[in-house]
């Protein structure tokens, strides 16, 4: 049966449809406490006292801490394989411990009977802070920011190839600054938690988890002194992640303590505001970049410098965002020479992790802004740049000579020329280009433009399934991914489905609850589908094994001669007119003589290698001369994905990645004015597109290129369909207004284009 | 104070604070928690509710306002069990991720529907851009209620 390659329906709609879900704050527990959090006002400043009686005595408060109540807890960890030393020494306590350190930052808590009443007696406190000047600017020159700790705790260079060499032999060298803002994943849902002492099992729940339960499940033991087996997490529906919902925040440790202090449950549910300024940023960094070509526009080397700007804290994702900037600066394109030294930067506003295409969306836009720059320079097509310097289908695979946290770059297939080529067809370059041209010619400002991307994902390293098949023949697929609202249920539903020759819908998948199965690596990197679904089709492979062997016992024929089609076993070819037998009368066979409920197989995937994909994106934008407004007029992604396992559900994230990227691009961005004032801290003030602001995005999926790196040949669709948009976005500007290149940050507001306009 | 909200055709009577909004009285007060709460401030439309077969934001809404109105939630859309012909398309047309903004989405659209009047493609887009979606990129919602809109017209 083929379940693989075709776009069914997701089995997670329902409760969504009818209002059943269960978000976090949909849970509740009997005589909960619901937690508040205190959080500073100020962004720099030495805590001389928190005055907590007021809301100590108000009504329904059941108690409140402040830093010295939680002083024995250990601060939060950088994430393993996050880590970089020099950013240990930068990590934040659950609660403020003598000095607040951004707008937003935790500094106390108060426990009450009701919502309401916490935030209510949360009103009364009063914090007495002796304000220090506050570091905003990621540019200003390093300094001291907290006792022995330098604004600039960590520099690093990625690298290879002889730059200097490669500067001097250059026809021309092309110089330029880029900066991306400060944007976040901003699901829609914001975060919340419930932990409750389960007094009969001894052991603290943690309800409402999401994207990395296990990980975080070590995590949080670790600093709630608990041993592994008190701990469990549980994940409910989750209102999107993006990156930014289930990490480890310390509002999460202090519902978990506060109900393992108190032996209650403990809820808390942040509002908009406190989710605009406590969770994680992400994003923010400035490149100062010189290429070196030749004259045909061929780059020889890559010179890049770049400040990333970590916030106050060094949260669980450490170096990650601007370790994968460096390495996927080069993106799709031979560069013989490059060197990335990257600067983390402290500053005093809201720590920073990761947002969906972490690393990828920021230096895609910086890349493809320099491949129009090296354009305009020598007067050549940005199109026939990128073609110019495309990797061949001839070095496939291609190894790039430096690693990511250990693992080397090595892009496993992929045809990019080809790829490209499909997509301008796709799209009717050519036309829309001379349509374009003679628009510009009238007098418009109308543009249109191609970037090319490298995508990465399908991390490992390595994930655990357990396919269950009852005597009835009902399947339950366990595995410690999480979903975020992707579509994990289905797609792992379709790949066990297409290997033991049954129904998809007849398939529950269990994710995200640590008391199901032992290990586990959650839904990060856009790696669900590469690593579960492998490990589901090693399991169901080995069921589907057992089922034959039976079988073939029964109906005497040899194994090799059955095949599963629809839930009915027979000799291929002739099933429903030969001997034959359900899957569940085998599966009841096998169980009638054993002492088990189920037919179980757990099986590992294991994978030291990332899948590598090419990608593509599209904008025809115009550009109102008066505002400086942008209008989209078509936005198209192409993405060779390998092998899609539901089209239906790559199309859903191209788009929906989209049009967060088109975000990025035009609207959102997280200000400060020059205290470290949060200047965006609602909704009418961070701007996300609605559906006004964008065209239907249109999609290619192709599947050209085949993952070598797993026996699905998968590939990640996570992110890619925002890693490219900020790019495309601003490329496309640049041919509206006739200056390729001449966007320099994104995103692309009406004032910053007006003043581009005025310069040009 | 008790307050009486008659909600998809069944009466509750709750007690409520005057300050407390009408989507924390859904949730909490009636145990109706199909209506989300993503921004609390009326911009995201997750909250969205018909309260006398107007949409309305519940985040902005007092629930003593509401008293004794008739008020339509998500949880009141279901045809005898199934989904109807909304929540069939949202479903078919691959129309929600996470499903957080789901229910605002499918009270906007029944309230849409339920006009009775033409609209254009342009007319729903406007409408539905009063309603924040981070998942889908909004493609796939229109071209669910575009084809509920398109049946319903052609069946009118
Ligand atoms: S919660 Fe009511 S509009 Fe956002
Ligand atoms: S489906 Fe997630 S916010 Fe709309």
């Amino acid at each position: 049966m083929t379940m693989i390659g075709e776009s069914v329906l997701r089995l997670e709609d329902g409760p969504l449809l009818t209002g059943t879900g269960r978000f976090a704050g949909d849970q509740n527990f009997d005589g909960q406490l619901h937690m508040r959090v205190v959080r500073s006002p100020v962004a720099h400043g030495r805590i001389r006292a928190i005055d907590t009686d007021a809301a100590a005595a108000a009504p329904g408060v059941f108690a409140v801490w402040t830093g010295a109540d939680v002083a024995d807890v250990p601060p939060i960890n950088l994430r393993p394989g996050s880590a970089m030393q020099d950013l240990e020494k930068c990590r934040q306590h659950v609660l403020a411990q003598r000095f607040v350190r951004y707008v937003g930052e935790p500094m106390a808590v108060v426990f009450a009977d009701d919502a309401y009443r916490a935030e209510d007696a949360a009103e009364l406190i009063w914090a007495d802070i002796e304000a220090l000047p506050p570091v905003v600017e990621l540019m200003d020159p390093p300094a001291a920011f907290s006792p022995g700790v330098s604004t600039e705790p960590a520099v690093f260079v990625k690298g290879y190839g002889d730059i200097e060499e490669a500067f001097t032999g250059a026809a021309h060298i092309v110089e330029c600054e880029f900066s991306v803002g400060r944007h976040a994943g901003v699901p829609l849902e914001t975060r919340g938690a419930l932990a409750f002492w389960n007094d009969s099992a001894d052991r603290l729940e943690f309800h409402a988890a999401a994207k990395i339960p296990h990980t975080n499940r070590i995590a949080l033991a670790d600093l709630l002194g608990l041993e592994l087996d008190r701990l469990h997490l549980f994940e409910g529906h989750v209102g999107g992640g993006f990156g930014v919902r289930g990490e480890i925040y310390p509002d999460e440790v202090l519902v978990n303590l506060a109900a393992m202090r108190y032996r209650r449950p403990v809820k808390w549910i942040e509002d908009r505001m406190e989710h605009l300024t406590a969770a994680n940023h992400s994003r923010e960094q400035t490149h100062r970049i010189r290429a070196a070509t030749g004259a045909d526009g061929l780059i020889l080397a890559i010179d890049d410098e770049f400040w990333f700007n970590q916030g106050a804290y060094a949260r669980t994702h450490g170096a990650t965002v601007p370790v994968v900037s460096a390495t996927m600066l080069p993106g799709p394109y031979k560069i013989p020479a490059y060197r990335a030294t990257g600067h983390i930067r402290l500053t005093n506003i809201t720590p920073a992790g990761t947002y969906r295409g972490p690393g990828r969306y920021e230096t895609t836009f910086v890349r493809e802004q320099l491949m129009d720059r090296i354009a305009a320079a020598l007067d050549l097509d940005p199109l026939a740049v990128r073609r110019t310097n495309l990797i061949g289908p001839d070095e496939m695979p291609y190894a790039r000579p430096f690693d990511i946290g250990g693992k080397p770059i090595f892009y496993d297939s992929g045809d990019y020329p080809k790829s490209l080529a499909r997509f301008l067809d796709h799209v009717g370059y050519d036309a829309l280009q001379a349509d374009m041209d003679a628009r510009r010619a009238a007098g418009e400002m109308a543009g249109a433009a191609v970037i090319c991307f490298v995508e990465l994902g399908g991390d490992g390293p390595f994930d655990d399934v357990r396919v269950e098949m009852a005597g009835d023949g009902s399947v339950e697929v366990i595995t410690g991914v999480a979903s975020v609202g992707q579509g994990v249920e289905t797609v792992i539903a379709q790949i066990c489905a297409e290997t033991l020759g049954i129904d998809y819908a007849g398939i529950t998948v269990t994710h995200g609850q640590t008391d199901r199965i032992a290990r586990g690596q959650g839904a990060r990197a856009s790696r669900v589908t590469v690593m579960t679904g492998n490990a589901t089709h090693k399991a169901a492979t080995k069921v589907r094994a057992k089922l034959l062997e039976k079988a073939a016992e029964l109906l005497q024929a040899p194994t090799e001669s059955l095949d599963i089609v629809d839930g009915v076993i027979g000799v291929s070819d002739t099933i429903g007119e030969g001997p034959s037998l359900t899957v569940a009368a085998a599966a009841a066979e096998i169980l009638r003589t054993r002492d088990a409920p189920c037919i179980a197989v757990e099986e590992t995937f294991e994978n030291d290698r990332a899948t590598y994909s090419f990608g593509a994106q599209l904008a025809a934008v115009t550009v109102d001369p008066l505002t400086a407004g942008v209008t989209i007029e078509r936005f198209a992604v192409a993405y060779d994905i390998g092998r899609a396992v539901n089209p239906m559900l790559v199309e859903g994230q191209l788009v929906g990645g989209a049009v967060q990227g088109i975000g990025g691009a035009l609207f959102e961005e997280f200000l400060y004015d020059e205290n470290g004032q949060p200047l965006s801290v609602t909704f009418a003030d961070y701007l996300m597109p609605t559906a006004a602001e964008v065209p239907d995005i249109e999609c290619l999926v192709l599947e050209e290129s085949p993952s070598t790196t797993n026996p699905l040949a998968l590939k990640s669709g996570g992110d890619p369909g925002v890693t490219g948009a900020g790019a495309a976005v601003a490329a496309a500007i640049g041919a509206a207004i006739g200056r390729p290149g001449a966007i320099t940050r994104l995103p692309v507001t009406p004032l910053r284009l007006r003043e581009i306009l005025r310069t040009g | 104070m008790r307050i009486h909200l008659n909600v998809n055709g069944t009466d509750h009577g709750v007690e409520v604070e005057p300050r407390y909004s009408l989507v924390d009285t859904l949730r909490e007060g009636c145990g109706l928690t199909g209506s989300h709460v993503g921004c609390e401030h009326g911009v995201c439309g997750a909250c969205t509710v018909l309260v006398d077969e107007q949409p309305v934001r519940a985040c902005l809404m007092f629930a003593v306002q509401a008293d004794g109105k008739r008020i339509r939630t998500v949880e009141g859309l279901d045809d005898n069990g199934a989904f109807n012909a909304l929540q069939q398309a949202f479903h078919e047309h691959h129309a929600l991720q996470c499903g957080f903004c789901t229910p605002g989405m499918l009270m906007l659209a029944t309230w849409i529907v339920e006009r009775g009047a033409p609209v254009s493609d342009d007319e729903l887009r406007e409408f539905m851009a009063s309603n924040l979606c981070r998942c889908t990129g909004y493609r796939n919602i229109l071209r669910a209620v575009r084809a509920v809109l398109d049946r319903t017209e052609d069946g009118a």
